[in-house]
């Protein structure tokens, strides 16, 4: 059996940067995109300093759109967007592009809900001082909400572990894509093992390391 | 230096809440303004009027001449610069340090690095927390917070401070220290402070003129010490009790043998020479049961309840007597009813 996880290895090697390539895209996107848009929810809330019911209800219903797709649809729907975009729907890359589609609003919901955990008074007290928006954006509201982007940036990275195996089996890769084609098409059980073995360890790491980061930033 | 003129404010379409109702308020430079209410009086809708973080539905609002209602978003966060603001929650940012707290209303302000530096140190030095100043808010007590809230408020050298509630959420002694800061800024520096509060201890500390709300309106407004001796409206003697109050214990009334009067002295205090006086010219005795002595803007204000026994006709010559020489007496008990007592 040893022998058989380390013929592996160079496989298994590959696939774990695949996976790694797949999600740390889409994080990134969900960063870049995913965290603007968390702040636009939550300052064009009622009663908040950039109060906007019109820009709040646009950016809502489209992430609502989005998230109501099953991810295995959304990998369907998004080939000919991929294929656009790359000039190939195979490999990595590709299936980064149903990833981070689905991880921007996912990861917007949650920095609009840790946003809204904070004291309005606090934000209150900065528009008194004067403050303008991006001041307390930049200064306030982002600062204050770290520990739960944190949180909530481990809990969109273990997800698109998840679903970075699901973009795997129609071409992607990654560690999920090794385990579906050895261990379910070819009943190769150690393989099938071995990789979910690693997929958990893989997921504590992440989650150990985020709520490491988390309780370091958080003051409070 | 503040005027709000015939302002009101509606909450809701429907069921209407008419939160401040047609009020009209000046405020003179250099003075510590108080408006005192029970909660849910509309005192912080009226506050935050002054600073527009709440628009009136109507009415207009001028701070040092400036109309902020017709302002600019940008001309308005100029102007709230100059309009410190500090509250009953501190505020604070958690995840900044007593430093940054008060370095971000400099950097707001477009301050340069290095002049923020120097300013934030002076500040934390003017609210006493120098020492402080790498430490988080959430490793300082309630006091200290409010000091922190404080320089933050200063920061860009405003002419109005406001206060929502500030001591509210401190215990008496931090109280004290925080109102003689307040009264010490308005002094030293100038500033002309309106305080929002439903303790009418905090008023007698330190506002020279106030107002007192009932249901978004303002029932009596006029120097602390004229609201403090001679109270007009119902709410504004229920509040001013609190204060001068005076608890007579059951034992005490069982042996009151005359009359009990309530003789208040405002301004000097030549208590014992008009009681010795009075005990001199008519067969009376006197008996002082209660005594007590507040200090409202450094004036003096007495209140003394004795019980004036002897044949009815010279007590009540006495008690004439003593309507001559003091501010006011009032016979709170002719001896028939001492339940009565409040
Ligand atoms: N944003 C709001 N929406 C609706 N009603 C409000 C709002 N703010 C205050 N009110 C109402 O206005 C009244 C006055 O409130 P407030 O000014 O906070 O009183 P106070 O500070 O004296 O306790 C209350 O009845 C309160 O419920
Ligand atoms: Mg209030």
């Amino acid at each position: 059996m040893m022998e058989h996880i380390i013929k592996l290895l160079p496989e298994l090697n590959v696939a774990f940067f695949e996976t790694l390539i797949m999600v740390g895209i889409a994080l990134l996107f969900a960063v870049i995109i995913g965290l603007p848009l968390g702040v636009i929810l939550f300052i064009t809330d009622r009663g908040l300093f950039l109060e906007n019911k019109w820009v709040k209800q646009v950016v809502g219903i489209i992430i609502n759109l989005i998230r109501s797709v099953p991810f295995i649809i959304l990998l369907v729907f998004l080939l000919p967007v991929t294929s656009l975009l790359l000039g190939t729907t195979i490999g990595p890359m590709a299936a980064s592009v149903s990833l981070s589609v689905a991880a921007i609003p996912f990861y917007a919901r949650i920095v609009e809900s840790a946003a809204r955990e904070i004291d309005k008074g606090v934000i209150e007290a900065a528009v008194a001082a004067g403050a303008s928006p991006w001041m307390i954006i930049r200064h306030i509201v982002l600062p204050e909400a770290k520990p739960g982007l944190i949180t909530g940036l481990t809990i969109t990275a273990i997800s698109l572990i998840g679903y970075s195996a699901m973009a795997g089996t129609i071409g992607g890769g990654g560690i999920g894509d090794l385990a579906i084609r050895y261990g379910y098409y070819r009943y190769d059980d150690t393989v099938m093992f071995t990789t979910v073995i690693l997929l958990i360890v893989i997921v504590q790491l992440v989650q150990y390391m985020g709520d490491f980061i988390a309780k370091t930033v958080d003051k409070k | 230096m503040i005027e709000l003129r015939e302002i009101t404010k509606e909450y809701g379409k429907k069921d209407k809440i008419v939160a401040v109702d047609n009020v009209s308020l000046r405020v003179e430079k250099g003075e510590i303004y108080g408006i005192v209410g029970y909660s849910g009086a509309g005192k912080s809708t009226l506050l935050r009027f002054i600073n527009a973080l709440e628009r009136p539905t109507k009415g207009s609002v001028h701070v040092d001449g400036i109309d902020l209602l017709s302002l600019s978003n940008k001309a308005l966060r100029k102007a709230r610069q100059s309009i410190g603001m500090i509250f009953q929650g501190f505020y604070l940012v958690a995840s900044k340090t007593v430093y940054d707290n008060v370095a971000f209303a400099l950097l707001a302000a477009g301050v340069s690095k290095k002049h923020i530096e120097e300013k934030v140190d002076h500040l934390l030095n003017v609210v006493d927390l120098a020492d402080q100043k790498r430490k988080y808010p959430s490793q300082l007590s309630g006091g200290q917070k409010q000091r922190v809230s404080i320089a933050r408020a200063l920061a860009n050298d405003p002419k109005v401070l406001l206060c929502d509630e500030a001591t509210s959420a401190l215990d008496p002694n931090t109280t004290k220290s925080i109102l003689s800061l307040l009264r010490n800024i308005n002094k030293k520096l100038g500033i002309t402070i309106v305080i929002i509060t439903h303790e009418m201890e905090v008023v007698k500390e330190i506002c020279h003129r106030c107002a007192v709300m009932r249901e978004g309106r303002v029932v009596e407004s006029g120097t602390t010490f004229d609201i403090f001796s001679n109270p007009k409206d119902e709410l504004t003697k229920t509040f001013i009790q609190n204060v001068l109050e005076f608890h007579l214990p059951d034992s005490l009334i069982d042996q009151v043998q005359g009359k009990l009067v309530k003789l208040m002295f405002l301004r000097d205090l030549a208590t014992d020479s008009v009681v010795s006086d009075m005990l001199q010219r008519f067969k009376v005795k006197g008996n002082i049961l209660h005594g007590k002595v507040e200090y409202i803007q450094e004036t003096p204000l007495g209140v003394f309840i004795m019980d004036v026994s002897g044949e009815e006709a010279e007590v009540n010559q006495a008690i004439s007597y003593l309507e001559k020489r003091v501010n006011s007496v009032e016979v709170i008990n002719d001896g028939t009813h001492y339940q009565a007592l409040a």
